[in-house]
């Protein structure tokens, strides 16, 4: 299971955007990625917080949905981090790829670049690479399939318990 | 009460796989007084064991044996390992099929006659006719239940259908309407009434669609001469020194290699893995593979010339709620070749829950253009193509050459490229779902491409000569007496309709030509 913990023990908001700094989305605080604004970390083992960090802003950039929050990304990119633990060549995949990436963006890496539009371009050209098919792949299952972004997107899954939509709107439509 | 049969008994049918074509032919068998023993290679999870979620229901369900794709298919390239989406489970594809259940069109049965010779294509009609298949259809429908015939009433129109039928109108097409389902539409068999629940692709929890699972195989099972054993994976055909076949090697739950003894032998295990195991079990006798003199074996494989359309709207239509594919509109399903084509198709509404959509509806699509198609979800409707592809000799299953899997049995390969044929239908298919879309007032349109098959078709083909085919008529082996053919993989060519009906009314019609023989003691 993904350790997504609301508020991290000892660190308290307040400590949190003194570290990072107000503007910044996602902070780094010792093995942790976190979130100040809505008050969940992620605890890496394997990879650095900050290579975590910026494959939470790559997911995004790659299934970019504005109305879903980042805690899910990271739940979704968090397996690469259990992967990493288990197999180094998977952790070498990650880490390098994401400090190739960083290398690419100049002097602030891929997080310091500010609009989607120059990230995008960079992902572009590292498109077919093995480092981006690994982290896209994955996405698309551990994105779209956690039952919770589910209502974002107004898919209201499992029915059978609410006894199908027979009296519950699967011929609703009004304005044909 | 399920019959037990001995290993040694060779007194017994084999069937192998529990799906449509094999579970039918397993329950007329056994209610003709036949003893029935059918192996199959997964485990048997009943009705209520179904999961409303399409990724567990994958799991669950689906065939993951490792197979390879090579070919121009986009399928070889998105899912390079995943070819099929069929299923490995008791009941076989009809826990997750939709039920649509649709009669060939006459002249599907004469494909080469009605269309000509089609280069590249390797076209040949079929040695039965539609006028010989009428009872058969009957039969089917009224054991399947199937809507729109034999005073059923059709299933009512959900969103995404009346979203499809608007556009029909529009268009001008004359004949849509909710299908013939294989779904309840009212409480009949002892099985309730559909609750448009939307999970039909996940086997439907009330039982309301018709599958082998839980019809064909508690009733054969209930005569005392049908036994299914699950997790029974067949991997070679034993034979005698006449070429008479005489049992099933098969691998047992614990991975240990059994055989079970035989009088007949039929196989339906779907058009990928039964031209697998019929080239598996070669002898110094049958070096190309049993049943394979013609070298027909594992060719003219065939998957319907498939695509979705999906569309956004600016107002909500929550397709993914009811039947999943309640809806189709006929008009192109005739045979006009003036449309650039031979053959026709077919347009069924379709809907995907959300996990599904974002994985097929543009496989490894990423950025803004896709995720603002998802974005809109609830605004979407769908319809899915289902169009007659050609037969091509070069379309075909083999044995990979060093890949093995687990009871060291060859994996199956699978080469597809698309006819140009198949590529002019499914482009105007795409034209047309795009203007029906949108004269419905779409803002955006999606021309999907095919989803891993669905329906796998051809790989054993009936001829009426040897040479073109592997089985007669009545799904015999062209030279073997007592070895059958009872999926999917018997059709000479594919029509534009869904599959099922048709190889249940095979299965029934095989049914009575067995029972006849053994009666006659020629086989
Ligand atoms: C999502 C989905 C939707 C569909 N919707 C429709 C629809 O609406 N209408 C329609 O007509 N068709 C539909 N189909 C197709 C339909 O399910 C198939 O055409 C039909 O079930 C094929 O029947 P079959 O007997 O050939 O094979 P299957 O039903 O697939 O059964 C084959 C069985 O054989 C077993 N088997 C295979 N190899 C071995 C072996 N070596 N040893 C033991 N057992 C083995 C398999 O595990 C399987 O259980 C759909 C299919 C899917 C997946
Ligand atoms: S929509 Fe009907 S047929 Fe489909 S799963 Fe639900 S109850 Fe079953």
């Amino acid at each position: 299971m993904v350790t997504i913990y609301e508020r991290k023990p000892g660190l308290s908001r307040r400590e949190l955007l003194k570290r990072g700094g107000a503007s910044a989305l996602l902070v780094i605080s010792g093995s942790a990625v976190i979130s100040p604004k809505h008050a969940w970390g992620l605890e890496t083992s394997a990879l650095k917080p900050e290579t975590m960090a910026t494959l939470i802003q790559m997911a995004r950039d790659i299934y970019p949905h504005d109305q879903v929050p980042d805690k899910y990304y990271a739940i979704a990119v968090k397996a690469h981090d259990e992967q990493a633990g288990k197999d180094p060549a998977h952790k070498d995949l990650i880490e390098n790829g994401i400090a190739d990436l960083d290398k690419k963006a100049g002097s602030g890496g891929y997080r310091g670049l500010g609009w989607e539009e120059q990230r995008v371009a960079l992902l572009k050209d590292i498109e077919t690479s093995p480092f981006f098919q690994a982290v896209r792949g994955g996405l698309v299952v551990s994105l779209y399939n956690q039952k919770e972004v589910w209502p974002i997107f107004g898919y209201e899954g499992e029915s059978y318990s609410k006894g199908g939509y027979i009296a519950r709107g699967f011929d609703d439509i009004e304005w044909l | 009460m399920a019959a037990p049969f001995d290993l040694n008994n060779d007194g017994v049918v084999v069937i192998i796989g529990s799906g449509a074509g094999g579970g039918t032919l397993g329950n007329e068998l056994a209610q003709k007084g036949v003893d029935v023993v059918i192996l199959e290679a997964g485990a048997r999870h009943e009705y209520d064991d179904f999961v409303n979620d399409e990724w567990d229901s994958f799991t669950q369900l689906a065939w993951k044996d490792k197979r390879t794709t090579s070919g121009d298919w986009r399928v070889a390239k998105d899912f390079p390992n995943l070819p099929a989406w069929i299923v490995k489970s008791v009941g076989g594809s009809t826990t997750h099929w939709a039920g649509a259940s649709l009669r060939f069109q006459e002249h599907e049965f004469k494909a080469l006659s009605t269309y000509g010779k089609v280069e590249g294509a390797s076209l040949i009609d079929w040695p039965i006719t539609l006028a010989e298949m009428e009872p058969y259809y009957a039969k089917a429908e009224a054991k399947m239940g199937v809507t729109g015939t034999n005073d059923w009433p059709r299933l009512p129109g959900n969103n995404n259908f009346k979203v499809l039928k608007a556009g029909a109108d529009k268009l001008g097409y004359k004949e849509c309407h909710t299908g013939n389902m294989a779904i309840n539409s009212v409480d009949r068999d002892d099985r309730m009434s559909c609750q448009q629940t939307g999970f039909c692709f996940q086997g439907c929890k009330w039982g309301a669609k018709w599958s082998t699972l839980y019809t064909e195989i508690p009733k054969g099972e209930a005569t005392g001469r049908l036994e299914v054993r699950p997790n029974a994976m067949a991997v070679k055909i034993n034979h005698d020194a006449s070429g008479k076949v005489t049992g099933v090697v098969y691998a047992d739950k614990g991975g240990k290699l059994q055989e079970q003894k035989a009088r007949i032998v039929a196989v339906a295990g779907n058009s990928i893995e039964s031209p697998r195991l019929l080239l598996n079990s070669e002898s110094a006798k049958f070096p190309n593979g049993l049943a394979n003199s013609s070298g027909q074996v594992g060719k003219n494989y065939m998957r319907h010339t498939t695509g979705s359309v999906y569309a956004i709207f600016d107002k909500p239509v929550h397709m993914y709620r009811g039947t999943t594919m309640a809806g189709v509109i006929r008009d192109e399903a005739r045979h006009d070749p003036s449309r650039g084509f031979v053959g026709g198709y077919e347009m069924e509404t379709l809907a995907l829950g959300l996990p599904f959509m974002a994985a097929f509806l543009n496989p490894g699509g990423w950025g803004r253009s896709f995720t603002t198609a998802l974005d809109h979800y609830d605004h979407m409707a769908g319809l899915w193509i289902v169009g007659e592809d050609m037969p091509r000799a070069e379309n075909r299953i083999t044995l990979h050459a060093d890949e093995k899997d687990e009871h060291g049995m060859p994996i199956a390969e699978v080469h597809f490229d698309d006819h140009a044929n198949d590529t002019a239908m499914r482009d105007h298919a795409y034209k047309q779902g795009q203007a029906l879309y949108a004269a419905v007032g779409a803002t955006r349109t999606f021309p999907t491409p095919p989803y891993p098959s669905t329906h796998n078709l051809g790989t054993n083909r009936m001829s009426e000569k040897a040479e073109d085919g592997v089985v007669n008529k009545h799904g015999q082996a062209h030279n073997i007496k007592n070895l059958f053919v009872s999926d999917g993989s018997q059709f000479t060519t594919g029509g534009a309709e869904n599959p099922t009906l048709t190889i249940v009314s095979l299965a029934i019609r095989q049914a009575d030509y067995i029972a006849n023989q053994m009666s006659e003691k020629s086989i």
